[in-house]
């Protein structure tokens, strides 16, 4: 019996090194945002990465508190996230080694075509987001701690305001289904553009108001701290970074959805420093 | 999520939403599984197979099958039931009725079947047979009961799809552990589901003391 265990173990070795270019440990788990899964973007970067390099990536997709939160624990190696301030917070406590800029897209405000709280016409998301509160519009906030919520939240705080009216409502849910909420309710939402292109064909929605520029949506890939827990596989975790900032991978980000919807849903930063994009 | 005000409103909400859901469930599964169980028609085994198959269905899948009823575009978006605790309830009512149906027709069916000649020979009526058959199976009928209660408390799939997890309108426990869970707020989620867990032993201590009154 323990023959064949010590056997059968040599012969799984010696398998193992053969498979030339294999990692020592195949298996990377990537905490994301539900931006990036619904768009579809990590459904075509994946594939890509794992049959360049040889992992398995197992895609978690959640909202962003919850992506920074499994950093935080330990059940993550790799982070593909948008909130830069909460980001800079893990990193400073230790919980992140690398981070790097990816790319960009941007936030948008999408409601009904008639536009009951006029916010078409004015020129910043501050105003809009006044507008929908003084006219008691209909909204849906994502209400889940996503990048996306945060982004909204802090729209609200910079126009000093607390949202608190009966229309004003919070789905707790992904970006693809809160969108769905606010077509059939003939609300307002925030949403980022990725994930309303993506959706646009089921959605009653429109874009409304685009172009502020406290609406640009920064992600960063960032790998977890390895130091602090035993099973993390930060050689994938760095390998998979250093895919999504390649140069090639950067050209695919930037073709990515031009043919579907003739234009891209992200723009590869990788080349740009935080400080161009306006990020604190 | 605020303490312990909305923790309240959102077990309030789950109970009440389960409770109509089942008790809808038993209206229609007491008389359907009686006479799946006792009826003579042809076709009645080909029935009881869908009804058998039904309790297996994935909570989900009913989501999103009452979801395109009641959504705007659908047949019923008139009535503006999508996201509502009244759409909840109609989807976790098609998740237990089949429960309480077939376990209903298989508590009947497993009476001895010279009860029913006996009763009939004493002179029963239809009515008062049934009545009487029914009495005999308290205690698989109420397990009935128990297992279609247990089967929409503890669904997330339909409520998620159909409520939308809107809060203060339509989140119930099972999505509020769901979005907490969603936030990374692990210990939060964690409690909720020892809530959950609670109020359905809780339920079905009390139903199970209905069921046992007298067998001692």
């Amino acid at each position: 019996m323990k023959k064949t265990l010590i056997t059968l173990l040599l012969l799984s070795l010696a398998i193992s090194a053969c498979a030339s270019a294999a990692p020592s440990n195949p298996n990377i788990i990537l905490a994301t945002t539900t931006s990036t899964q619904d768009s579809g973007l990590l459904d075509f970067l994946v594939p890509i990465f794992e049959e360049q390099s040889g992992y398995t990536v197992q895609t978690i997709a959640v909202g962003t508190g919850a992506a920074l939160k499994m950093a935080e624990e330990g059940n993550a190696d790799v982070l593909l996230v948008h909130a830069p301030p909460a980001e800079q917070e893990l990193m400073d406590a230790g919980f992140g080694l690398d981070r790097f800029l990816v790319m960009h897209n941007d936030f948008v405000l999408v409601g009904p075509a008639d536009d009951p709280a006029a916010i078409g016409s004015l020129p910043s998301a501050g105003e809009a987001l006044t507008s929908i509160s003084s006219a008691q519009a209909e909204f849906v906030s994502r209400g889940d701690d996503s990048g996306t919520h945060k982004k909204e939240r802090a729209i609200w705080s910079s126009v000093d305001l607390t949202p608190a009216w009966d229309g004003y409502i919070e789905s707790g849910q992904g970006m693809g289904a809160t969108l769905i909420i606010a077509s059939e309710k003939q609300a307002y939402t925030m949403t980022d553009r990725a994930t309303y292109l993506a959706n646009q064909d089921n959605l009653d929605l429109e874009i409304l108001l685009e172009g502020d520029e406290v609406l640009l949506n920064v992600y960063h890939v960032m790998t977890v701290e390895p130091d602090n827990w035993e099973n993390i596989n930060y050689e994938g975790a760095l390998d998979f970074a250093n895919f999504i900032i390649s140069d090639e991978t950067q050209a695919l980000i930037k073709e990515f959805g031009v043919d579907k919807y003739g234009q891209p849903l992200f723009f590869p930063d990788a080349d740009k420093t935080d400080a161009d994009l306006g990020v604190e | 999520m605020s303490f312990p005000y909305e923790i309240l409103q959102i077990t309030i909400l789950s109970l009440q939403i389960s409770a109509i859901a089942t008790g809808i469930s038993l209206l229609i599964g007491l008389p359907l599984g009686t006479l799946l169980a006792l009826g003579k028609f042809w076709g009645r085994s080909f029935f009881l197979s869908v009804v058998n198959t039904g309790m297996g269905l994935p909570p989900v899948v009913v989501g999103l099958f009452v979801a395109m009823m009641l959504w705007r575009s659908g047949p019923f978006g008139d009535m503006n039931l999508i996201y509502t605790p009244t759409a909840i309830i109609i989807a976790q009512t098609v998740i237990s009725a089949p429960v309480v149906i077939g376990l209903t027709a298989a508590a009947l069916q497993s009476l001895d079947p010279r009860l029913r000649l006996q009763l009939y020979g004493l002179g029963a009526s239809r009515w008062q047979m049934i009545w009487a058959l029914w009495r005999e199976a308290r205690l698989p009928l109420l397990a009935a009961l128990m297992a279609g209660f247990g089967s929409v408390i503890s669904e997330v799939g339909a409520s998620m799809m159909v409520g939308g997890n809107i809060r203060n309108q339509t989140r119930v426990l099972t999505t509020a552990i769901v979005l907490e869970t969603s936030k990374g707020n692990f210990e939060i989620a964690m409690a909720l589901g020892a809530l959950l867990l609670t109020i359905t032993f809780l339920v079905n201590w009390a139903l199970t003391w209905v069921q046992q009154r007298g067998e001692d």
